[in-house]
């Protein structure tokens, strides 16, 4: 591989690469965040304790 | 049938491959395969028959078969890594255990980490998926043939390492010795696992993905990634055991230790903590302390992991920036995974006192704890003044193994004796008592592997750096390697107890699966009424 190619790689890894991962970071956090992500989250915690009922059964 | 047809097919290719084969070392082990496959296609056409009534019984709940399966050769595999794992260790202590060619350290390590790594962890990572993935979607695995495929196929793969290494092809890659016909089985092996898991996804009944799927799912395509290319080669020839890697001098270490670190970082990290979130909630009858945390754990976590590697090459040709990118990325891994620990110790939050009297739950927190330790210790000794000590001793090899026996053997025999009774329809374990020998004999050989360990790492650290006042060295490399003799008969003392809390494993699952309860004295001793306080 020569350098040109090295550098125009490394450029975008550590501008739109970093930015893209960023971003996704950002709005994991801000997701979380929201107003009725603690409930849900609550409901989401829910999903191992309520589970023993046969495949494709209702959880109630 | 068309399982028989598959093995018998395989040992027939097998055949013809050790005929055609370009050199010694791959004749032998396409032999050894034909002989494997054939034997497996003479079980796989003694198993009776189904009658309708049967697959459609068994086809109404979950798909439970691989699972069962895969328990037992869990069991199996930890009990042979173990082992081969103390006779290793007594082989640095005792050089004349070494029976050449085929027994010799030099080919043994391999089979050792392989064993516990792939074989062990791996087999316990795709069986705990299994399970996990199908009761928390609440939908069955969506393909059977798939599923037997993907189980088998990988149980082969593991043979084939463990016989290749044995008759002494590598490819010399720590953690990824396979040559590259093993490889391309693997990854064949590898895409089926991760559609069958995706597969498993779509057709959820359950709207919301539970965190321990995405942990699982991270594990599958990054592994998936990692081994493909870190294991780009070039065969010498088709019918040969030899290949060159498609990377030269410093890009190929670069390469081994991005894999070779998010191996311990995916496979036995991710995969696990999978593991932890769907087993400790499920042991402690509570949700996860904060599903939030969990899920900033998972993000932060994959995105920093990938980074990590470099801190394996500290003080090499690799470039001044990149040993101190890997450093930093490694220190920043502390938030995450201290987050993930907190997150699985706090699940406990009101129910310390299991921690008396279930034995199941204080080896998942003891594994949580270790899990916190190791993954402290690790980004100290990405440091690279502190690695200028620590790298090549012992004391990576006591780093490894408090993560490895703590963290990902203690959740798995947690994730173990969890199943095995629910995969068996028995009401309860052979034996608690037994759970709690296995915990106490498994926690004391860690700690004394890892202190001994960390007392001989840095021994062996300082004497190989130390000058007199006329700037030469003071001890000569085989005097370190004489002063180490106690501490390599301790290690496998405590390597010892390990194996031993294995067995007692093994005897107690064996047991439950044939329906004994062993008539012993309870954990929780019946107390007399409660009076409350006043």
């Amino acid at each position: 591989m020569d350098t040109a190619h090295y550098d125009m790689l490394r450029h975008f890894a550590d501008s739109w690469g970093l930015l893209y991962m960023l971003a996704i970071f950002l709005t994991v956090v801000v997701m979380i965040m929201l107003p009725g992500a603690r409930s849900r989250a609550m409901a989401a915690a829910r999903i191992p304790l309520d589970d023993d009922h046969p495949a494709g059964g209702d959880r109630t | 049938m068309p399982g028989f047809i598959a093995l018998a097919g395989g040992a027939f290719i097998c055949f013809a491959l050790a005929g055609l084969a370009a050199d010694a070392p791959f004749r032998s082990h396409m032999a050894v395969m034909a002989l494997v496959l054939a034997i497996g296609a003479a079980f796989v056409a003694r198993i009776p028959e189904r009658s309708p009534a049967e697959i459609e019984a068994e086809q109404a709940g979950y798909f439970d078969a691989p699972i069962r399966y895969g328990t037992i050769l869990t069991v199996f595999w930890g009990c042979v890594g173990f082992l081969v794992g103390v006779i290793i260790a007594l082989q640095l202590a005792f050089p004349d255990l070494n029976l050449a060619p085929f027994f010799n350290f030099g080919r043994m390590r391999p089979l050792h980490t392989s064993a516990v790594v792939f074989a062990f962890g791996g087999t316990a990572l795709m069986t705990t998926s299994f399970y996990v993935v199908q009761r928390t979607c609440r939908a069955r695995l969506f393909s059977e043939p798939l599923t037997w495929f993907v189980f088998w196929g990988y149980q082969i793969f593991i043979v084939m390492a463990a016989t290749g290494y044995l008759l002494g092809i590598t490819e010399s890659r720590e953690y990824a010795e396979p040559e590259w016909y093993v490889d391309i089985w693997l990854t064949i092996v590898w895409v089926a696992y991760l559609l069958l898991f995706l597969g498993t996804l779509i057709k959820r009944k359950e709207p919301h993905i539970y965190v321990a799927n995405w942990f699982y799912l991270a594990f599958i395509v990054t592994i998936a990634l990692l081994h493909v290319v870190n294991n780009l080669a070039v065969p010498v020839s088709f019918f040969g055991s030899k290949s060159y890697s498609l990377f030269a001098g410093v890009q190929d270490a670069l390469t081994q230790w991005w894999y070779g670190h998010n191996a311990v970082g995916f496979f036995l990290t991710a995969g696990f903590l999978g593991m932890m979130y769907y087993y400790m909630p499920k042991q402690a009858e509570r949700p996860v302390y904060s599903y939030r945390l969990s899920i900033i754990h998972f993000w932060a976590l994959i995105f920093m992991y990938i980074w990590a590697g470099p801190h394996h090459l500290h003080y090499t040709a690799l470039p001044d920036w990149a040993q101190t990118l890997g450093m930093v990325f490694s220190i920043m891994l502390w938030m995450p995974s201290w987050g993930g620990m907190i997150n699985g110790l706090m699940t406990l939050r009101g129910a310390w006192d299991k921690m008396r009297t279930d034995p199941i739950i204080r080896m998942m927190v003891v594994a949580v704890a270790f899990y916190g330790m190791s993954t402290f210790e690790g980004p100290v000794m990405s440091i690279k003044s502190v690695n200028g000590l620590s790298h090549y001793t012992d004391w990576t090899i006591g780093h490894v193994h408090s993560g490895a026996l703590g963290w990902v053997g203690m959740i798995t025999f947690g994730a173990i004796y969890f199943m095995a009774p629910r995969l068996w329809g028995r009401k309860q374990l052979y034996s608690l008592r037994l759970v709690n020998w296995h915990f106490w004999l498994a926690t004391v050989g860690i700690v004394i592997y890892a202190a001994v360990m960390w007392v001989s790492g840095i021994m062996q650290g300082l004497m190989w750096r130390e000058y007199d006042a006329d700037g030469f060295l003071v001890y000569s490399f085989a005097e370190s390697v004489a002063a180490l003799h106690p501490y390599y008969i301790a290690r496998a003392f405590g390597g010892f107890l390990y194996l031993l809390g294995g067995l007692v494993m093994a005897f107690n699952i064996w047991m439950t699966i044939r329906g004994k309860v062993r008539n012993e004295r309870p954990i929780i001793q019946p107390t007399a009424a409660l009076q409350p306080a006043e």
